[in-house]
């Protein structure tokens, strides 16, 4: 019943919560969708902080990513006991270059006057629940061996099972509680979503890269306005004829 | 030829007395709120000195602007996938330190403190955490400090300058300095507009105003970096960038912005300039010292027929072509080149144009004596309190060629004046200092006049922006917005979670 609650029916809830709550933000309230960046008020710690979060987490997520996409072929590239060492030692570098950032983003939430006036209760959730899932992740990548050849086997199907909407929870069953509390406070992560600040990783600015660097915009089109395109913009205007008799023009000048 | 109309400016120098009663204008306009206390979109400089935020030229520490590399404009701070990586802490992003830290006063002290034996004051707090703060910094803090060896010692412009004329332009006796009054410039090549990831950042087509949606920033902070001048400032407590939008809003309504309408120097010129945008690329890829030269040839004559028609072809009515032909700052930087852009060598051809000040240049302290004759025409120029070098610097990407022809027609029109309201100045004289920057009595007259006796209407031609029809694109109904003013948020602008 628990496993049912905790495994089925809450990761679905989690999700609707956060496709509902990101997209009625989105399109209803753009304005609070932000980074919502405290790097103008505290910048030194942030450095060590952001940097290592970001690049150690997003390390880590593709990680499981690539798990759930192709399971196969993880066990097969972990056959080899040397690849598996190397995946494995990849991973938890990242968790903890993650772990030591978010410690750091959190010590900084609480020390910097400045930061803290910029703080809301949602923050602390997210900085806390994040430390929470990464701790338990880290914990689990050293206590229990193997994971990511593991996680394909055992935790990937249960998460498929999910997808293709036909949960399985007895896949799960076995996992000791570190890794079944690391699974729900996933989810607990996704609820909060639409919530947070979090919505900022959907915005990455991604499509900067192929922008032109100049950017204008028109809000008036007075071809648009008057009904139709003016014989003007068809063909072009004799360029000796002036538009209305031109003010006088003021006493020649040249240099 | 692709004609667009930008709304441009020009600033006369000689004529701001600091009084800062732009930036109070603006202040309680727009940045009067939680999270801009510390924003002055409009800000009030004394120069030299290192104004706000402090050293903001010195682009070897803020990396704004662009510049030349393998012989196309590039940022400052470097190409676009670094923007990317930089997303997570910008390594170049001003600090709070950099501008200051807002505060205001624990009033209610003098009210509510106990009976004691002293007099109870008003701690000064900050206005970030609420707590008392020693005050290090203002957005004004070297005001009136020209010559001081605190600031003005630091101004970026004076690299380069050897001991001898540093001090020359801090010796007590000839001490001088002027003040630079700095909005938006509203750029042609903006670099906020280029650095920002989110695509927030656009020029108004109709208009040229650079203005930020924010509902579309993320606060990446890139623009804050970007701008060399600037001001692109982020909000702190919305967790948004803002900067001067010229007050667009009473632009629309046919009023000068609030801090040109408040100008009690009325230094200030707002009109429309016709450019042909075809030719940017052109215009930024030649040497720093040419700069003011290919940003003047960008700007187009509204009494040529063939502009005009091209600019009809792009939309510009001729409502808006008339108002450009009736532009003062076409006048000024067009036709009498008097104005020069703020800083060309940053490349991102800023459509906010400097009067370059005369100062007192006819009088200086020689041996106890202070001296105002000369027999030599325009050699006090020359020999000017300020170096020519330096206003070289500030406006013409360190040529000296067009400060000094500004201001030898300045110093002609007053020539040219003196005669004629006293009458103790040879007409030949007079004749040949006019010759000398080419120009005649007519023009000198209308140049004294549109300097000196200028009316609100001749001082602020704004072309009708015809929002009736933007708003017809936009709604069925136009009698519901009648009477608005584009103002306003469709949502509160709070904080996200």
């Amino acid at each position: 019943m628990m496993n049912n609650l905790l495994f089925v029916i809450f990761p679905y809830a989690a999700v609707l919560l956060a496709v509902v709550a990101t997209a009625q933000r989105y399109f209803k309230s753009g304005f609070s969708y932000s980074s919502l960046s405290s790097q103008f008020l505290e910048s030194g710690e942030l450095f060590y902080g952001s940097v290592a979060w970001h690049f150690g987490i997003i390390v880590v997520l593709i990680g499981h990513l690539i798990g759930l996409l192709f399971p196969e072929r993880v066990l097969w590239f972990n056959g080899v006991p040397v690849r598996l060492y190397i995946l494995e030692s990849t991973g938890l570098l990242f968790g903890l270059l993650a772990l030591v950032g978010i410690v750091s983003l959190l010590i900084r939430r609480i020390v910097s006057a400045r930061v803290r006036a910029v703080t809301t209760p949602m923050d602390v959730i997210v900085l806390v629940l994040l430390l929470i899932q990464v701790a338990l992740g880290v914990y689990t990548a050293i206590f229990y061996r193997w994971g990511s050849s593991w996680y394909a086997a055992v935790a990937v199907p249960y998460l498929r099972s999910l997808l293709a909407l036909r949960p399985d929870v007895q896949l799960i069953a076995p996992l000791p509680w570190v890794v079944k509390l690391h699974i729900v406070n996933a989810y607990l992560l996704v609820a909060i979503f639409g919530f947070s600040r979090l919505v900022h990783m959907l915005v990455f600015p991604i499509q900067y890269l192929w922008r032109p660097y100049q950017l204008v915009i028109w809000n008036w089109n007075r071809w648009r306005i008057r009904g139709q395109a003016p014989a003007l913009s068809q063909q072009p205007v004799e360029a000796s004829e002036p538009i209305r008799e031109p003010m006088t023009r003021r006493p020649a000048f040249t240099r | 030829m692709d004609v667009r109309l930008q709304i441009s400016m020009v600033f006369h120098l000689d004529k701001c007395i600091g009084c800062h009663t732009c930036s109070i204008a603006c202040k309680n306009v727009w940045t009067d709120r939680k999270g801009a206390e510390y924003m002055w979109w409009n800000n009030v400089e004394t120069k030299p000195g290192t104004g706000y935020p402090t050293a903001w030229e010195d682009q070897s520490k803020y990396k704004g602007g662009w510049e030349q590399k393998n012989g196309r404009p590039e940022l400052r701070m470097g190409r676009k996938s670094s923007r990317l990586i930089n997303l997570f802490h910008n390594p170049h992003l001003p600090k709070l330190d950099d501008y200051y830290e807002p505060w205001t006063y624990r009033y209610e002290d003098l009210f509510d403190s106990p009976e004691g034996a002293d007099q109870p004051t008003a701690r000064p707090i900050s206005m970030i955490t609420g707590k008392p703060i020693d005050i290090e910094a203002g957005p004004n803090w070297d005001d009136d400090l020209g010559g001081s060896p605190v600031y003005a010692a630091n101004d970026p412009n004076l690299e380069g300058f050897d001991e001898q004329q540093r001090e020359e332009l801090f010796d007590v006796q000839r001490l001088v300095f002027f003040y630079l009054p700095r909005i938006c410039n509203h750029c042609l090549n903006p670099a906020c507009v280029a650095a920002c990831p989110s695509g927030a950042i656009y020029k108004r087509g109709e208009d040229g105003i650079v203005l930020i949606n924010q509902e579309r920033c993320r606060a990446w902070r890139m623009c804050v970096t970007a701008c060399p001048y600037k001001k692109t400032y982020y909000n702190w407590s919305t967790g948004k960038s803002e900067k001067c939008i010229l007050c667009f809003p009473r632009l629309e309504t046919g009023q000068a912005p609030a801090c040109f309408h408040s100008c009690v120097g009325r230094i200030r010129y707002l009109g429309a300039l016709l450019y042909d945008a075809d030719r940017l690329l052109e215009a930024l890829n030649v040497a720093d010292e040419k700069l003011v030269e290919a940003h003047r040839e960008l700007i187009l004559d509204p009494f040529d027929p063939h502009v005009q028609a091209e600019a009809l072809k792009n939309g510009i009515d001729d409502q808006a072509i008339e108002a450009a032909q009736r532009s003062p700052v076409y006048k000024y930087v067009k036709e009498w080149r008097l104005a020069l852009p703020l800083h060309p060598e940053f490349r991102t051809l800023p459509m906010l144009f400097y009067v370059p000040p005369l100062l007192p240049v006819m009088a200086r302290a020689e041996q106890g004596l202070y001296d105002t004759s000369d027999k030599e025409l325009f050699a006090p120029i020359d020999r000017a309190r300020v170096p020519m070098e330096y206003l070289a610097r500030l406006f013409a990407g360190s040529n000296v060629d067009p400060v000094r022809y500004s201001l030898k027609k300045q110093y002609a029109v007053r020539l040219f004046k003196r005669m004629d309201t006293v009458g103790d100045i040879d007409r030949a004289l007079v004749k040949r200092a006019l010759q000398e920057v080419e120009t005649s009595e007519d023009e000198a007259e209308q140049i004294f006049r549109l300097t000196s006796l200028p009316t609100m209407t001749e001082r602020f031609v704004i072309p009708p922006s015809h929002r009736e029809e933007a708003l017809a694109m936009l709604t069925e109904d136009l009698w519901e917005e009648k009477g608005g003013a584009g103002l306003g948020f469709r949502e509160p602008p709070t904080r996200g979670a």
